[in-house]
Parts: C-alpha cells; structure tokens; sequence
C-alpha cells in the first residue's frame, strides 16, 4: 500500500490588520516591526485633560513644535521591538562581559601610564552622571513623545545609556581594585571640577527643556554627536598608545551602540526635517542655538584629554558632525 | 532539470528578510510560498548577499545564520562572508 501525503495550501483571507493595509498595502504581509509599532499611539477618547498641563489632552502632537502629518513615520531602521532589541543586547552583554573577565583576570588597566590612568578618573569616569542625564532625557522622550515608533525607540535608547554608565562604572571599580571611592571622587569632579561645569549646566539645562523634539536633537544628535565620539573613539585611539588595550575591550559596547543608534537618530531627524521647511528652519534653530554651546562645553574636556592636540580633535568632531548634519538637510555650520 | 538551483527556508519573520532580499538579487528567482515554508526557485544561479539582506533588516546580518532556518538547496555552494552563491559548477 502506498501512501500518498497530500499538502493544502489554504490562502489566508488576511495578512494582517487593517490599520496596517491602510499603511503598507492589500495582499502584504507586514513585519512583526511593523505590527508592534504602527497606531499603538493613543490618539482619541481622552475624557480628562492632565492637571499638570490642562491646555493638552494626555498624549497630544502638540507637545512639540515640530509638525509631521503622520508621527508614525518616525520609523526605527533598526526595526527593534522587544525580541530582537534584547535579543542583541543580551549577545552584546556576553561579549563586553567576557572582555571584563579578560581584563580584570589579566589586570591589563594596570599597563596603563600612570597620567592615563588619572585621566580615565578625570574625564571618562564623570560620563557616569552624564549618561543618567541621557537615560533621563530619553526616559522623557518616550513619556511626553508622540507615535509609538519613536517612543519605543527612545525607551530603548535611555535603557542603553544606563547600561553604558553601568559600564563605565565597572571600569572604573576594574581600574582602582574594586574600590568604590573613585566613584564618589568621580561625582565630585562633576560637581565640582571647572572642566566639568559647562558640561553639567548643559545637561542640567537639557532636562527642563519642555519641546521633547529639541531635546531629542540636544541630546541625541549634539551632545552624544561630540561626546561619544570624543570617549570611545578618540580618548580610546589616544589611550591605546599608553596601554590602554584593556579600555579598548571594555568599551567596545559603546562603539557598537553608538554607531548603532547613529543610525536611528539620523533617520528620525532627517524625517522630521524633509516633512516641510517649516520643521527644517525649526530644527535648524535649536541646532543653531545649542551646538555653540555643547562645543563650549566639550572644549574644556578635550584641552584635559589631548592637550596640545586638543584643537585638532575638535575640528574633527566639528566636521564629523557638520557632515552629519547636512547630510540630514541641516546647516553643517553655525 | 539540472540547470535549476533552489533554496527552501522556514516560513517566518527571521527568513523575510532573507526571502525578501533574495528576490531583490535574483530577478528570475521565483517564490514558491508552501505551508510553512518558501522555496525559492532559479534558473542557473541564485546568490544570497549579507549587504541586501542587512538593508531589509536594518542591521548587521551574519551570512553563517541563514542555515537556522534553512531547510533545503539544490547546486554547488560557494560562500563568502559576504555572498552565498548556489550553482551548478561544470554544468
């Protein structure tokens, strides 16, 4: 007897929801992307207006002055949503984890130079309480944003910059032996040290800005465009040559998750700028108003970190991030 | 039918991509969608590139992972970091 195993193909009546049809088409399926971020923004039947901000409904387009027909355009090219954002998080955790135990088993911060080690403690263990400002930030962009896509991102991203100071600060108890006083030495340099205190009054001034928009470009494309390419790339190329191999590998995270989030910065703002040339001129203030000041406040940080090479870095970061700007429809230079 | 290549990959959301940037690649390749899985068909040659396929993603893509949800293939493989390519050598 022979056995013949059939298959049927049974068309499925739909591919998806109907609010994603409207958006990508009939007949398409949509990605899970697509499906966990699209309209999950509350937009309608909001029956009380919030005590603290009566002239707004609970969520409201309006609490930026950035106008987009559609808020949902503010699409991640990362296409995170929860699986696969910790899905690579956790791939990523396990690597720098490894390069900790490497460090820490082989003690390779103890070749460092002495000066480098002093200015890991000045200049890159302070980043811990800027990282908590970011963090910060961005927990208010996911709170008082608009469109899901964007407010999920943000989340993620404010969940990275906690993870990044968390590993600043296991770098720093790897570099003093476990000992936790380089953490409150670290905090009173924030408070305290002039190289510092333009840097904290622009974090502290980022945290009461009110137009969640502005504050994305503030922080996610001004600051973290001059900072985090000064710490991970520049202090890092610049450390390697006094020993810093053991810096190299335990900060690789933030290498990655810099060149990573780039991507989602960029496009979120590009989007924002191309909807009308009214968000251009816009953006193009508060980039205007703002880069001034993060360059003032990251010039004292670089004249610590590369001395007589200080203006060079400078320039570089200027041109990196000019070049970023215009390739987003942004004047390059202010 | 020795001159057709085929490749066969679990119908799901980590093979779209890989779907999807196959047939951006191979113009004549043809989609055959069954019941939990999509084989994909082509006369000659078919390649699978990293670059297309981390476009769709939106992410870096190792090539090594398409055997996860790879079912089946027909041809000889030839494989780099960056490209998979199915054919039949000395055909």
């Amino acid at each position: 007897m022979t056995v013949e195993i059939k298959t049927a193909h049974i068309e499925p009546l739909r591919l998806t929801f109907d609010h994603l049809e409207a958006r990508i088409g009939k007949g398409r399926a949509a990605t899970r992307y697509q499906e966990a971020v699209h309209d999950m923004q509350m937009t309608t039947n909001f029956h009380y207006r919030p005590t603290w901000e009566p002239g707004m409904d609970l969520f409201d387009p309006r609490r930026t002055a950035v106008v987009l027909a559609d808020f949902d355009q503010l699409i991640d090219p990362r296409q995170y949503y929860y699986a696969p954002y910790t899905i690579q998080r956790a791939r990523q955790q396990e690597n720098n984890d490894a390069n900790f135990g490497l460090v820490e088993k082989r003690d390779l911060l103890a070749s460092l130079a002495p000066e480098w080690a002093q200015k890991i403690r000045r200049l890159i263990v302070p980043l811990r309480h800027l990282e908590w400002g970011a963090n910060t930030n961005n927990t208010f962009l996911s709170a008082y944003g608009y469109g899901a896509p964007f407010t999920s991102a943000a989340l993620m991203q404010a969940m990275d910059r906690l993870g990044v100071a968390q590993y600043i600060t296991r770098l720093a108890l790897a570099l003093d032996g476990q000992n936790a006083e380089v953490l409150d030495r670290g905090k009173q340099l924030w408070l305290a040290d002039p190289v510092w205190q333009p840097m904290r009054h622009l974090v502290e001034d980022s945290m009461v800005l009110k137009d969640w928009f502005e504050l994305h470009v503030v922080q996610n494309l001004l600051l973290d465009g001059h900072l985090a390419p000064f710490a991970w790339t520049h202090f890092d190329a610049a450390i390697a040559a006094h020993g810093g191999v053991g810096f190299t590998l335990v900060t690789q995270f933030m290498r990655d998750w810099y060149a990573e989030s780039t991507r989602w910065v960029d496009a979120t703002v590009k989007v924002a700028v191309s909807e009308s040339p009214a968000n251009q001129a816009l953006i193009n203030g508060w980039v205007g108003q703002w880069l001034p000041r993060v360059r003032a406040a990251v010039a004292p940080v670089l004249a610590v970190a590369f001395e007589e090479h200080a203006d060079a870095i400078a320039q570089q970061l200027a041109d990196e991030l000019a070049g970023r700007l215009t390739r987003l429809g942004l004047v390059g230079e202010v | 039918m020795r001159d057709k290549v085929f490749i066969a990959f679990q119908q799901n959301e980590e093979s779209r991509p890989i779907i999807e940037a196959i047939l951006q690649d191979n113009p004549l390749a043809v989609a055959n969608e069954q019941p939990a899985m999509v084989k994909i068909d082509a006369p000659g040659r078919l390649v699978v590139r990293r670059v297309t396929i981390e476009e769709k993603l939106g992410r870096a893509f190792d090539l090594q992972s398409i055997h996860i949800n790879l079912i089946s293939l027909a041809g000889n493989i030839d494989e780099t970091e960056d490209e998979f390519i199915l054919a039949w050598h000395g055909a």
